[in-house]
């Protein structure tokens, strides 16, 4: 095995604006193996692969494929040096044909014409060479998870192909499905493919990988042998970081149910949710991205329509089918992406503060008491230490804390019993996240009770005094304030729903 | 991660959240900025000048009064357009519905009293807003081809009311409206201007204002804030049907009869009368105000061309070059921002 690897980034250094997200990283990829790549959410390794892949450049450091150093300064770089990438979200064009799909980059027969006989003929054999037989003339559209999946590696495989990365590939797949995608898998590698495999489940990672490296923080924290190691081991690497003193200290001991959950199911997303949360009680949900987390909570709230699951408040059942129900019942939600569902942008600071609560700066017949509205945002700006110039800025100027400040504002406003707080420190800068933190913190001291999602474990075990794992829509189990640490966390978060005896 | 780090940037918000008002402080650039910030009263100021400048005629009392006769329709069209508009939504329903309103308030005449006919009129067309507006939020369409629907269906309607010909309205009073003053000011003018306060006073100083333009800002988050939007997106086309019954009865007022063919190409006009005026398509964005001098832009470039004896289709080129410079001055004006 002297052969140079089929590629091996050296150094590899990338920041965005002021964040490091890989420090000196070096990782390569040997010919006819599966490389396994974990880590937590933000750990870096998409960004790594995404290097590779000329999605996006490096600030500094080394790549070299067979050897030779070259510089991806475009997918299409990428592409014409053997390098494919499947990301966990599709990049296909529904109403095309999956052959019109496979050659989307290449459609042409040389003359600027489309042989459709000619692709279809192509996109044949290729999907053949895979171990599927797809008709190449159905729409993208038609096709299940699955298939749309194998057309996505076909897509990749040029007739050069000698590194493959994917990416969370198995997030959107069933368990069959999931099985034929190690099939091809194991057709390329004997192709001699070099793979790279991203994902968050351990035990897919220890069925299919020669070798796993873990990521942390943007390093590179360990490069195991499944053969010699255990899944604990690989959690362990992936974490063990020591809590800091940014989270207020929490003295909860307990109060009356607020919000009762039971039997919650949204198909596809979530299966037999049930939890509750009592009054001045902050309960952590955690869980990696896409265990059905967010679509929980948006299902609770009224915000998507949920198949099946009853909601309880303080003991009473109640039927919220939008938000504005669940607004009316004292029920508040900050979303997870702050620029599409938390703030209005191109409104005023002013003008966002009050919206959920309009009728309380307006008389009866609809006209708005601008001095009062003024009075009440200017009193919220001081209480939750929201930087603005003038509450007549627009919330666009704002910098990210003190935008998702607005948004939690809101519920500072209207008169909230219970409030779900999706990701409410993504993107905040570490003096805005603690304040957020004592916002949280004051809420559930005047009694309210508080839901926080985050995929931060750090911020799940400083803020939270109970917490449920969710793991593929399901929930995992709980953990009372006494265990919490990352590794149990972690544990619950990864196990299969085969495993949530615990 | 202790407290010592955080300070630093904390004070680093403070200075990016605070409004930096002359970023480039010397003269020229503030000149630069109240011209783009102020685009649509500079065009308008322009075009002013320009049309004293090319003709002799265009500041007398009378012609003045006569441009804004002529544009009194389209400005209370442009105010219903604008409410939609700002919802993120487009209504190309209205010039039809002129052409109801105008046919229907002359059919009626003949069997009601005045009153009752323009009542019913007014209805007939916030009923075929409330159709746009159903399909839009109630059944999620397009609002596009929604309204490009009802577009064809109220065209249809007032051929079929009509019978294909103009109906001579037979009330004095109504033909008198159109012709008569107060305060000097023409009724249609006043009427216009009526309309542009009271949508101008909603958009400043109602819940329901407010919400109009949040909606067109983020739909989204104005859902999640607990807020029934498809209320609102709902009332906006009823809004500008209504208003379009309106302008309708005023062309009646004015010609002295209900014609099916009024209003052909309103609704382009009206479109072009918000974006003039610095309104978005995409909505959250735009004035009365602003959309009132936009209309006053596109009623001004028909009369000095007719003034200076220009050809009605150079018109039509001019008319729009200077659409497409207002809408590059106002991306420039958020580059800047």
């Amino acid at each position: 095995m002297n052969a140079p690897p089929a590629a091996e980034m050296r150094n590899i250094n990338k920041s965005f604006g002021g964040v490091h997200a890989l420090r000196d990283v070096s990782f390569d990829l040997r010919a006819g193996e599966v490389h396994a790549l974990v880590g937590e959410n933000g750990a870096g390794k998409s960004t790594l692969m995404r290097i590779l892949a000329g999605a996006c450049q490096k600030d500094a450091g080394v790549i070299r494929i067979q050897g030779r150093p070259v510089e991806i300064r475009h997918p299409s770089v990428a592409r014409k040096l053997g390098i494919g990438i499947i990301n966990q979200e599709f990049a296909l064009a529904p109403d095309l044909s999956v052959a019109e799909n496979i050659f989307l980059g290449d459609l042409s027969d040389g003359k600027g014409w489309i042989s459709r006989q000619r692709l279809c003929r192509k996109a044949e054999a290729l999907i053949r060479s895979v171990g599927f037989d797809i008709d190449p003339r159905l729409q993208v559209r038609d096709l299940s998870v699955a298939h749309q999946q194998v057309v996505e590696i076909c897509k990749a495989l040029s007739e050069n192909l000698s590194v493959l990365i994917l990416d969370e590939p198995t997030a959107v797949l069933s368990s069959r499905d999931v099985e034929s995608l190690f099939e091809t898998l194991a057709v390329l590698k004997q192709k001699g493919v070099a793979i790279c495999y991203i994902s968050h489940r351990l035990e897919e990672v220890f069925r299919i990988a020669d070798r796993i490296t873990v990521a942390k923080d943007g390093r590179i924290v360990g490069s195991v042998s499944p053969r010699e190691t255990t899944p604990d081991a690989v959690i362990s690497l992936m974490i063990g970081r020591s809590l800091t003193s940014m989270y207020p200290v929490r003295d909860y001991s307990g109060g009356p149910e607020v919000l009762r959950v039971q039997g919650l199911t949204c198909a596809g997303k979530v299966r037999n949710a049930s939890f509750r949360v009592r009054s001045g009680e902050v309960l952590g949900i955690a869980g990696l991205v896409g265990s059905g987390r967010t679509e929980l909570v948006r299902a609770i709230f009224g915000a998507d329509p949920k198949d099946s699951g009853e909601i309880f408040l303080q003991g009473r059942p109640v039927r919220m089918r939008c938000p504005r129900d669940a607004i009316r019942h004292g029920l508040g939600l900050l979303p997870e992406d702050r620029k599409e569902h938390g703030v209005l942008l191109g409104l005023s600071v002013r003008q966002n503060l009050t919206l959920s609560n309009l009728k309380s700066v307006a008389n009866r017949i609809g006209f708005l008491e601008v001095r009062k509205e003024k009075r009440i945002a200017g009193n919220l700006i001081g209480r939750l230490g929201i930087k603005v110039g003038s509450p007549e800025q627009a919330v666009s100027e704002l910098s990210g804390g003190n935008q998702q400040k607005v948004a939690l504002a809101r519920w500072f406003h209207a008169d909230c019993r219970a409030v779900i707080l999706d990701e409410p420190t993504r993107g905040v800068d570490v003096g805005a996240r603690m304040e957020i933190y004592r916002l949280i913190d004051e809420l559930a001291r005047k009694g309210l009770a508080l839901i926080v999602i985050s995929s931060d474990l750090l911020e799940i075990i400083g803020m939270c005094d109970r917490v449920m794992v969710m793991s593929q829509g399901r929930v995992a189990g709980f953990l009372e304030k006494s265990e919490l640490s990352e590794e149990n966390i972690m544990r619950l978060a990864m196990a299969g729903a085969s495993r949530l005896t615990n | 991660m202790g407290n010592s780090v955080q300070e630093p940037e904390d004070q680093k918000v403070v200075q990016q959240g605070a409004p930096d008002v002359f970023p480039n402080g010397g003269l020229t650039a503030r000149v630069w900025k109240f011209l783009v910030k102020y685009n649509t009263v500079v065009i308008f100021l322009v075009m002013f000048l320009i049309a004293g400048w090319a003709s002799d005629a265009f500041f007398t009392e009378k012609n003045v009064f006569n441009l804004l006769r002529q544009v009194a329709g389209l400005g209370i069209i442009s105010m219903g357009m604008l409410l939609v508009i700002l919802t993120g939504g487009i209504d190309l329903a209205v010039g039809s519905n002129v052409a109801v309103g105008s046919v229907l308030s002359a059919y009626l005449l003949g069997y009601m009293p005045l009153p009752a006919a323009l009542v019913v009129a007014v209805l007939v067309c916030v009923l075929l807003g409330a159709a746009s507006g159903y399909l839009v939020a109630g059944r999620n369409m397009a609002p596009f081809v929604a309204t490009l629907a009802l577009m064809t269906i109220a065209r249809g309607l007032a051929f079929i009311i009509s019978k294909g010909s103009p109906i001579i309205s037979t009330s004095q009073d109504l033909n008198d409206f159109g012709s008569a003053y107060w305060l000097n000011i023409p009724l249609p003018v006043f009427l216009m201007l009526v309309v542009s306060a009271l949508v101008f006073i909603t958009l400043h100083y109602t819940v329901f204002g407010r919400l109009v333009i949040a909606i067109g800002s983020n739909e989204a988050a104005v859902r999640l804030a607990g807020i029934r939007t498809a209320y609102y997106k709902f009332a906006v086309y009823c809004i500008a049907g209504g208003l379009a019954a309106v302008a309708g009865i005023v062309s009646t007022s004015r010609t002295g009869v209900g014609s099916p063919i009024v209003g052909m190409g309103f609704e382009l006009d009206a479109i072009a009368a918000v974006v003039i005026g610095g309104g978005s398509l995409s909505g959250g964005r735009g004035t009365a105000l602003n959309t009132l001098l936009g209309v006053f832009i596109l009623g001004m470039i028909g009369n000095i061309m007719n003034l200076m004896n220009v050809a009605s289709y150079p018109q039509q080129i001019i008319k729009g070059l200077i659409i497409i410079a207002a809408v590059l001055l106002q991306e420039e004006m958020r580059k800047r921002k």
